[in-house]
């Protein structure tokens, strides 16, 4: 698999994976309203993996379809982050898982617009500007949880504390390859690093929640394929329909 | 009395969601939505009810914000001298989409 193709799909993955587990969410929130935004944004991160499986197809040669990538890749071949396929717990932590997404993602398609990769600027011109309001929303909510009663704040800690681990995953080494970046196509994590600190810092300072020591030991693999169990679940539930009626249109 | 929109204490607040469509449109009456605070309630009222419409700007404000009139008002407030009907400006009725406001 070509370095552009491996780097397309994992940016379709992330979106997939974080828009289904949203999509868990549907008829189960806390309130209609708060059901109704999860749903919006669980469509709003399956749509934007819709057009990049579709790019991504197309790099590749148009071999495989969207929906084979989607459908028929096992769950070593998916290459999101680890933290996107984490459970999603009780609302607080939906929410911090979100929100630590969102500031990343913010920062990364907001370069992604200067793509060199003209069909990655397009899709990420749509994209950052649904990610703005997915990080106004979950950022909201993180400073409500989080300098609102002793529950919530203690329900947000035990979330931050839990899903800090696969946070520095974002901006390792090594993904994608150099040559991307060097030509532009893709953007280093690495240099996302400080200002999500920062964006992350500026929320928390809002509540009573801090940011777990430096010593965390840190989890990756998602970009080589080394997933949590938790996708191996999901993926079997998305899956099913269509692998037990491959064939089937509706 | 009541007052019309009042809501029992385990429920976050009522808000009144305006839409705005159209550049020189008035904002027109949605729906209503509960919302914990002011940031809270814009983002359900776009979720809600602009996601999928033309919206160029929308109003919230908290129900209990709302004057408003009780049914015993109907008689003083709305039915005086219906026989001088030009003291009321609704006589001078023309809408929005009168040719008087649009430019040629």
């Amino acid at each position: 698999m070509s370095p552009l193709v491996a780097y397309l799909l994992s940016l379709a993955d992330d979106r997939l994976i974080l828009g289904h587990r949203l999509s868990e969410w549907c008829g189960h929130a806390p309130i209609l309203e708060e059901d109704i935004a999860l749903a919006n944004i669980a469509l709003d991160c399956i749509g934007q993996s819709a057009l990049l499986y579709g790019i991504a197809a197309e790099a590749e040669g148009n071999v495989r379809t969207a929906d084979q990538l989607v459908y028929f890749r096992e769950g070593v071949e998916y290459r999101n982050l680890l933290l996107v396929e984490q459970t999603n717990g009780d609302f607080a932590r939906t929410i911090v898982r979100q929100f630590l997404y969102d500031a990343f993602g913010i920062l990364l398609f907001e370069r992604l617009q200067r793509s060199t990769h003209a069909p990655l600027a397009a899709v990420a011109q749509k994209a950052y500007k649904e990610l703005k309001y997915h990080f106004r929303h979950s950022s909201h909510w993180v400073v409500r949880l989080g300098d609102g009663t002793e529950e919530s704040i203690s329900r947000t800690q035990r979330a931050v504390n839990d899903l800090w681990r696969y946070t520095d995953e974002m901006f390792g080494a090594g993904f994608p390859e150099a040559e991307l970046i060097t030509s532009g196509t893709a953007v280093d994590p690495q240099l996302l690093r400080q200002e999500w600190r920062t964006s992350v810092e500026g929320i928390f300072a809002q509540t009573s929640l801090t940011i777990p020591d430096a010593n965390t030991v840190m989890l990756t693999g998602g970009r080589t394929g080394r997933h949590t169990e938790n996708l191996g679940h999901l993926l079997a539930e998305m899956q099913i329909v269509a692998r037990s009626y491959p064939e089937i249109a509706w | 009395m009541n007052a019309p929109h009042q809501q029992p204490d385990d429920q976050w607040d009522l808000w009144e969601v305006f839409l705005q469509e159209g550049e020189n449109e008035p904002h027109t009456h949605a729906g209503s939505i509960r919302a914990a605070d002011a940031e809270n309630a814009l983002q359900n009222a776009r979720d809600v009810f602009s996601r999928r419409g033309a919206v160029k700007n929308l109003w919230i404000v908290r129900s209990r914000d709302i004057v408003a009139t009780v049914p015993g008002d109907t008689a003083s407030f709305f039915e005086p001298g219906s026989d001088k009907v030009y003291r009321h400006p609704q006589f001078y009725r023309f809408t929005l989409a009168d040719e008087l406001w649009k430019k040629p």
